[in-house]
């Protein structure tokens, strides 16, 4: 059978942000896939360099909408490494509290976009309906859905009262409750399930050949999390089970993140219960000495990383971050392979991928590096025609034989 | 002794050269850093004998004369041990470790575009991240790269 090498992206209706798959196929079979990244990519390493450590904690919140906390937190834990700064007690709870909420908004939005992939819109609804709990008990701690501007260098910039604590407990209530009912639903739903099994394999031995890390190695039975293994704020005085799953597909990255849900329920309960006094803050100097610093933060989709070295000066010398999607994207191909086309979508979904992380700037240039442009519709769509045919994909044969047709009526 | 520093002392053990170049950072962090013609060596023993089997990422930096590469190497204990080499300005040239880490292909491809080292053995593929129409010979994370403002004028 002859391959059909077909485009999905940067603009397709199945992916929800831009990034490029092509993929060869025979008949419905997909033999092999290709990736193009970077059409989000905004230049923050290079803009981090020109600004304060302090205007930097607030430009590293926007590398991801969703997994605001988790890229701040890293960020500054390099930071205060470098400068010798020990947080105190109270506020590192506050972080791991912020964190885990943070995995609860991102959990239950990937079982609902996971659910609308599958053509479940029913489960969509119910899990981003109860998601709203999350994100209000979020906005009332922050002021805001996302982006919540809680850590600064030294600590964290805001407080948690009883009377929100008692709120936040009564909304983990609702949520643990709501994700029993999911995990049933996962586990009985004899359509959900013969949906996502066998769907997307990765076995362990190409998990980790291939560096796959979160829930997507962890369905894939990879024992890691690096809130275990490397433990940071204080999640070595905090109870709590790392959830593998041996299924290696979409079925299996579903009950992963849906056992997350239950652990880290019980460990808000825990910081809740033992949140000590003490002040926020420890005081940081504005210049931080000179050195190097390796950060590691579990996100909700799996290990961020950031590598942060100073100067003596108030802006750092280098920043590197290396967001999850960008180490679980070299999986996809491989669980993209001798699938269906029809479960590219929930396959390329089941990584959990966030691209505007990977990719963190888009400036259009002329090639002499001076002009800058933009693109009417009909010159990006003829951009469009000509970039997909120098790579060896051409619809305007289709479109003839498309329109003979129409002549021929 | 700290697992650390037991691993410290045996890399030193095998690789005399290292001395100096060796240092325990605080629990879980080691920092090495190797010669380039030496690199092969210390990588394969790091990865066989002291199981730094996970590649979290690669960092590359301008440091004047030289670029620095900085692979970021974890294992199942939570140590990561940060393992540099320097690669010359002048001839910016450097390899893949696709051999030992599959997944390693986008990290190299980001220090290829953002700082112009090239990689022999990098599998093919498309540039990453830059777009397909960014001039050739800019590399954006090199110190003496300006960005410019939407006026034309550098910042």
């Amino acid at each position: 059978m002859s391959r059909i090498k077909i485009p999905i992206g940067p603009q397709h209706p199945a992916l929800k942000e831009p990034e490029n798959f092509q993929l060869a196929l025979e008949g419905e079979r997909i033999m092999e896939a290709g990736m193009r990244l970077g059409y989000n990519h905004r230049g923050m390493e290079k803009a981090c360099e020109q600004r304060s450590y302090i205007q930097d904690i607030y430009l590293l919140e926007r590398v991801c909408g969703i997994c605001s906390h988790s890229h701040s937190t890293c960020f500054v834990q390099a930071v205060e490494e470098i400068a010798g700064l020990q947080i105190t007690p109270r506020a590192a709870y506050i972080r791991v509290l912020i964190g885990e909420l943070e995995r609860i908004h991102s959990h239950m939005l990937w079982f609902g976009v996971a659910a609308h992939e599958v053509g479940f819109d029913t489960l969509l609804m119910y899990s981003w309906r109860d998601r709203e709990i999350v994100m209000d008990l979020l906005a009332e701690i922050s002021g805001n859905r996302v982006n919540y501007a809680i850590n600064t260098i030294g600590g964290v910039r805001r407080d948690i009262t009883p009377e929100l604590s008692a709120r936040i407990a009564q909304g983990i209530d609702r949520l643990e409750e709501r994700t029993k009912y999911y995990i049933q639903v996962a586990t009985e739903e004899a359509t959900l399930i013969a949906r996502l099994s066998k769907v997307g394999f990765l076995s362990k031995q190409d998990a980790l050949a291939l560096g796959a890390i979160g829930p997507t190695g962890r369905a894939s039975a990879v024992d890691s999390d690096t809130r275990r293994d490397d433990p940071y704020a204080v999640y070595n005085e905090l109870a709590f089970k790392v959830i593998t799953d041996e299924h290696c597909d979409v079925y299996g990255r579903t009950l992963v993140r849906l056992g997350e849900l239950m652990e880290t329920y019980k460990i808000i309960r825990q910081v809740l219960e033992r949140l000590p006094e003490g002040p926020l803050t420890v005081k940081a100097p504005r210049k931080i000495p000179a050195g190097e610093a390796f950060s590691r933060y579990e996100a909700p989709r799996g290990e961020d990383v950031h590598y942060v070295r100073s100067n003596g000066t108030e802006k750092p010398e280098r920043v590197k971050v290396r967001a999850p999607t960008l180490a679980n994207l070299a999986s996809v191909a491989k669980m993209l392979e001798n699938n269906y086309l029809a479960d590219a979508p929930i396959i390329i979904a089941a990584i959990d991928p966030c691209f505007s992380c990977t990719d963190r700037a888009l400036v259009l240039k002329e090639a002499n590096g001076r002009n800058r442009r933009s693109m009417e519709w009909d010159a990006l769509r003829t951009y469009g025609i000509e970039w997909h045919r120098r790579r060896g994909i051409d619809f305007a044969g289709a479109g003839k034989r498309l329109l003979k047709l129409m002549e021929g009526h | 002794m700290t697992k650390e520093e037991e691993i410290s002392g045996r890399i030193l053990a095998q690789f005399p050269f290292l001395d100096g170049k060796t240092r325990v950072q605080r629990a879980r962090r080691i920092w090495v850093e190797t010669p380039g013609d030496k690199f092969d060596g210390v990588l394969n023993w790091l990865v066989d004998k002291e199981a730094f089997n996970n590649l979290c990422t690669i960092t590359g930096q301008d440091e004047g004369e030289v670029f620095s590469i900085t692979y970021h190497l974890a294992r199942k204990d939570g140590i990561v041990l940060n393992l540099k080499v320097m690669v010359a300005r002048q001839k910016p040239e450097w390899k893949s470790v696709a051999s030992w880490f599959p997944g390693c292909v986008n990290y190299e491809r980001e220090i290829a575009g953002l700082f112009g080292v090239q990689f022999a053995n990098l599998p093919p593929g498309p540039r990453y991240p830059l777009p397909d129409d960014w001039p050739e010979g800019e590399y954006p994370l090199r110190k003496d790269w300006k960005q410019e403002n939407p006026d034309g004028e550098n910042k």
